[in-house]
C-alpha cells in the first residue's frame, strides 16, 4: 500500500517512523512521475511490513516539497530515522528502489 | 499512421526493420547519423561473413542501403521528443512529427556530456535536463537556457510560458534560429554557486541565474525516453524479457539496452525485438 503524504501526516509516517520510508515527490502533470506509480504500488505491496511507500504530491504540499529543495521530480527519498537516507531522481525499477530501502 | 517507427539505423534498428518486413511489417526507420560507428573508419574485423573486412562506417552504410533496397523508408532526421497520446506514439523530428504503435528504441549510445565545470554538482539543484518536468519549480524566476537548435527552441518554447526572463546561451556556437529572447554567445566556462546554482560564467561576465535547462544539440534517446518516463538504469534503458520498457509498446534494442556493445550482439538484439513486436502488434489487434 502507498500513503498519500501532507503536512498533516509527514511528521509522524515519515520523520518519526521506525520503519524505512520511501518517499515519491510526485505531481499530476509530470508525465515520468505517472510512470512511477504503478512500481510504487507493487513495490508498497512487496515491503509490507518491512517498509513504508509513500507518494507526497509536490503542488498541494508544497511546503514540504520547498522544505526538502526538491526542484526535479521524480525525486524518490528514503528516509530512515527521521533524517535522509539517500536520494535519486527520475524513474527508477522496483528491484532498485527496494535496493534504496536495503529491507 | 504506422505500425512501428524504428529511431536509429545502426545495426539493431536496420535488423529488427528487416524482420518485420519479412512478417509484412512495413517500418518507417528514423536516424540522425550513423551512430557509434559514423566516425569509425578502422576495419571491422570481428564481425561474420566479410573475408575482406569493410570500415565500420562503410558497414552501417551498406545495412542501410540494405534495407532500403528491400523497400524500407529510411529517413534521416534528428527526434528532439517523444510523446504519447491515449493510444499511440508521437515522434517529433526536427523536419516533421510521425505517430506510430509501437516505437523501437535502437539509437546507440552516443551521449552529449556537458563538460562545463559545476554540471554534475549543480544538476538538480538548479540545472535541469527536462523543461516539461521541473519547469514548474522554476515559475517566474530568471532562467537560462543552453543550446541553440531546434531541441533548444522545442523547450524554450514551453519554459516561455512560465517565465517571462529566460536567456538563451549557445555556448559559443551560432544561433540559426530566431528567438525573442535574449541571447549570449559567449562560451560558458562553469557553473557557480553554494546550495544552488546562482550564476552562469562566461569568458566575459558571470550571468546571475536561479535555473538552467540544458537542450544541447539534439537530445539522446536516454534523454528523450526519460522525459517519457522509461526506467533508466545505469545509463541504460531497462527492458524486459521482450526488450519492452516499461511503457507498454515502447521497445529497446542494441547498445542502449546495455551489454556487450558489439554489432554481433545489437543485430541478435534487432532481430528478437522483431518478434517481440510483431507478437504483441498481432495480440493487440486480437484484443481490439
Amino acid at each position: 500500500m502507498v500513503i498519500n503524504l501532507t503536512k498533516e501526516n509527514f511528521e509522524k509516517e515519515v520523520l518519526q517512523s521506525e520503519l524505512p520510508v520511501l518517499v515519491d515527490f510526485w505531481a499530476t502533470w509530470c508525465s515520468p512521475c505517472l510512470r512511477v506509480a504503478p512500481i510504487l504500488e507493487e513495490l508498497g505491496k512487496e515491503v509490507k511490513g518491512l517498509a513504508v511507500v509513500g507518494k507526497l504530491d509536490v503542488d498541494a504540499e508544497y511546503e514540504i516539497a520547498d522544505q526538502f529543495e526538491i526542484m526535479s521530480i521524480p525525486t524518490i527519498v528514503v528516509f530512515k530515522n527521521g533524517k535522509i537516507h539517500t536520494s535519486t531522481l527520475g524513474v527508477q525499477s522496483k528491484a532498485t528502489l527496494r535496493k534504496l530501502l536495503e529491507v | 499512421m504506422n505500425k512501428v517507427i524504428i529511431i536509429g539505423y545502426g545495426p539493431a534498428g536496420i535488423t529488427a526493420a528487416i524482420y518485420l518486413k519479412r512478417t509484412g511489417i512495413d517500418a518507417l526507420v528514423i536516424g540522425k547519423d550513423l551512430g557509434a560507428l559514423d566516425g569509425y573508419t578502422d576495419l571491422v574485423e570481428n564481425y561474420y561473413g566479410f573475408s575482406k573486412p569493410l570500415e565500420g562506417k562503410k558497414l552501417i552504410q551498406e545495412g542501410v542501403d540494405q534495407a532500403k533496397k528491400l523497400g524500407i523508408e529510411v529517413i534521416t532526421d534528428s527526434v528532439i521528443s517523444l510523446k504519447q497520446d491515449e493510444s499511440n506514439f508521437i515522434v517529433v523530428t526536427e523536419k516533421n512529427e510521425y505517430t506510430a504503435e509501437t516505437v523501437l528504441l535502437a539509437t546507440g549510445k552516443t551521449r552529449q556530456t556537458l563538460n562545463i565545470p559545476g554540471f554534475k554538482l549543480f544538476r538538480g539543484k538548479g540545472i535541469s535536463m527536462c523543461a516539461t518536468c521541473d519547469g514548474y519549480f522554476y515559475r517566474r524566476k530568471k532562467l537560462a537556457i543552453v543550446g541553440c537548435g531546434a531541441y533548444m527552441q522545442h523547450e524554450l518554447e514551453y519554459l516561455n510560458r512560465i517565465s517571462n526572463d529566460i536567456t538563451v546561451f549557445t555556448h559559443g556556437n551560432d544561433l540559426p534560429i530566431d528567438v525573442d529572447n535574449p541571447v549570449v554567445t559567449e562560451k560558458i566556462l562553469s557553473f557557480k554557486g553554494t546550495k544552488k546554482i546562482t550564476h552562469i560564467v562566461t569568458e566575459k561576465q558571470e550571468y546571475p541565474v536561479e535555473g538552467v535547462f540544458i537542450a544541447i544539440g539534439v537530445p539522446s534517446s536516454i534523454e528523450f525516453a526519460s522525459q517519457l518516463g522509461v526506467i533508466v538504469e545505469k545509463n541504460s534503458i531497462a527492458v524486459d524479457e521482450n526488450y519492452q520498457t516499461n511503457i507498454e509498446g515502447l521497445f529497446a534494442a542494441g547498445d542502449i539496452i546495455g551489454g556487450k556493445l558489439q554489432i554481433t550482439k545489437s543485430t541478435y538484439d534487432g532481430m528478437l525485438a522483431a518478434d517481440a513486436i510483431y507478437n504483441y502488434l498481432k495480440n493487440k489487434s486480437k484484443k481490439a
